[in-house]
């Protein structure tokens, strides 16, 4: 990794934190998330959890090995992508959806395209879509306690009312990881005070969903209504350990902001105006694509430079 | 004969006008969402190129050269209505799955790539049989990608079940982004193959393939003359630059010379 250093615009200041640190530090604010996921969802939720992570490692470590290249599976980082798809993935998903999720996450998304640092989209996002579009059944197939039901968002799409206290603690259908909105908060908080992760992109990002929901929403700013957007699906999941993935967000401060604000708009215009009721994984994927666009248009303006001068 | 046969496998392989000259990516792409609409949209071209290129090479010597393209074009679409309204009387089912790909074909870039590169220059026979090859080469190209893609995304072949009652299809692959796997897939098999054979020391220049990412040798043509340009350019740039550095560098000794003269003189 000692050749990408261009990670954030100038100046660096020297730090003893390497890619293994903050990459371990996600996985353990995931983990009450994914905890509780077992909990919620049983024995076979663990199983998925397992073997998408075991396969996210192996496929790094098997292609690095056949590419006869330095095999970078200590850092972590393949760990964090199987957890997050796993996360991302309805318990009742059979074990090999963890499995062609986690290999497509990994060879195709990362490492053709030059391993960690190189990667145009979020890698476990990339597999969520991928699986979503592939599998649509298994993927939206949502069961909890042996009972097979519709999540609070398409729920709340169809016009029922949900019950937003049970949404917040978690006692709630859908994806392993995204159902409580409490322990995704605790993990968020954690990764803020060891500063792995700021507030410019996963603020922006909800605050604008909020007004976008509320003054395009139809519902107006109806308190219910909008903290049942907030509380379900995967935007709580997706706005601080998705959207704030160092590679595929920009790096530029004035960027990052204002990819908040797509992410926020997107998510709005697909889960209110889309056919499905969730728009989450295709807002951030959108945004990671426009990322190049953005940091070019936000360039910072060089000391001493004049405003508005070319070059 | 010869040129003939010369022809028909440099329309299938050397020349394959999917994988080797990356051309008509659009039908390509868009309809092999199974094995018998490649093979459909294959021969449709084929019969419309061969069609063109007879009568564009029996046409060469009287169409001016400054309204080739659009004479080219009318001689194509008219092959095309042709071709789609026997399709839409005879084969309806194969006029519906191709849908609007039908009256594209009037703009593909393989007919009239062929039509202008080799049927206005050269003699009847051997055009016909350019035309058959670039035909047959595009058709077995979209047969295999249409193949590949109804196998993992409905488990089917020409609409019979190959795999095993278990499999769940992979509906990817007969949707959009499928066929850029496929057809990415396919490409990078085939560059395989050709640096392995490098490897081995055997001549692999009858395997070419859209860009071997050489940009420097790439030839006069494309990019790998621009970047040689943009290169001269550079290093022009960089020794003026050296120069003026220079140049100021010594006026500057000049001044502190004299400045170190006037001291003296002054003490």
């Amino acid at each position: 990794m000692s050749e990408l250093k261009k990670v954030s615009s100038n100046p660096h200041v020297r730090a003893k934190i390497t890619t293994g640190h903050i990459m371990l530090a996600v996985v353990i604010a995931l983990l009450p998330t994914a905890i509780y996921g077992i909990y919620n969802f049983g024995i076979n939720a663990a199983i998925l959890i397992l073997v998408t992570v075991a396969t996210t490692v192996l496929t790094e470590y098997v292609y690095e090995k056949a590419m006869k290249k330095k095999i970078t599976i200590g850092d972590f980082s393949a760990v964090v992508t199987g957890l997050l798809l796993a996360l991302n993935l309805p318990a009742s998903a059979p074990w090999w959806i963890g499995v062609i999720g986690g290999v497509f996450a990994i060879l195709v998304v990362k490492m053709l395209f030059g391993g960690l640092g190189q990667n145009f989209m979020n890698p476990a996002l990339a597999a969520r879509c991928f699986l979503l579009i592939s599998f649509t059944g298994i993927m939206t197939n949502f069961e909890c306690d042996a009972y097979t039901g519709a999540t609070p968002l398409a729920l709340l799409k169809s016009g029922e009312s949900v019950d937003v206290y049970n949404m917040v603690l978690g006692r709630c259908n859908g994806t392993i990881g995204e159902t409580s909105m409490t322990l995704i908060l605790v993990g968020a908080i954690v990764l803020l005070l060891l500063g792995i992760i700021d507030l410019r992109v996963p603020g922006t990002y909800i605050v604008s969903f909020v007004i976008f929901l509320g003054l395009f929403g139809g519902r107006g700013f109806d308190t219910n209504y909008i903290s049942a957007h907030l509380a379900g699906g995967g935007l709580m999941l997706g706005a601080f350990f998705m959207a704030t993935d160092y590679v595929t967000r920009p790096i530029t401060v004035k960027g990052q902001y204002l990819y908040g604000v797509l992410l926020g708009f997107l998510t709005f215009v697909f889960r209110v105006f889309g056919p499905s009721a969730e728009g989450v994984s295709y807002a951030i994927i959108i945004g990671n694509l426009l990322v190049p666009l953005i940091e070019k248009v936000t360039r910072p303006r060089a000391f001493g430079k004049k405003r508005g001068a070319k070059k | 004969m010869n040129n003939a046969k010369e022809r028909l496998v440099n329309g299938l392989f050397k020349e394959n006008p999917t994988f080797v000259l990356m051309l008509g990516m659009c039908p390509t792409l868009a309809v092999t969402t199974s094995a018998m609409n490649g093979l459909g949209m294959g021969l449709t071209t084929t019969v419309v190129l061969a069609l063109s290129n007879v009568m564009i090479s029996l046409l060469r010597n009287i169409i001016p050269d400054k309204v080739r393209i659009p004479a080219f074009i009318v001689v194509i679409a008219s092959f095309v209505t042709i071709v789609e309204l026997l399709l839409e009387g005879f084969i309806p089912s194969l006029y519906d799955a191709l849908g609007i790909y039908i009256p594209l074909i009037v703009v593909n870039c393989i007919i009239l790539g062929r039509a202008e590169s080799y049927a206005s220059k050269n003699p009847v026979f051997s055009s016909l049989f350019d035309g058959l090859g670039m035909g047959l080469g595009f058709t077995m190209a979209l047969t295999i990608i249409g193949a590949i893609r109804e196998v993992l995304g409905a488990g089917e072949v020409f609409g019979y079940h190959v795999m095993p009652a278990s499999y769940v299809p992979v509906s990817i692959f007969v949707l959009a982004p499928g066929a850029f796997f496929v057809l990415a897939g396919l490409t990078a098999i085939q560059n395989y193959i050709k640096i392995q054979g490098e490897k081995k020391g055997k001549d692999m220049s009858k395997i070419q393939s859209g860009c071997n990412f050489d940009c420097m040798n790439c030839g006069d043509m494309g990019c790998g003359k621009r970047t040689a340009e943009i290169k001269v350019e550079e290093v022009k740039n960089e020794e003026s630059k050296i120069e003026e550095v220079k140049n100021e560098e010594s006026k500057i000794e000049e001044v502190k010379n004299e400045e170190e003269k006037q001291e003296g003189g002054a003490e």
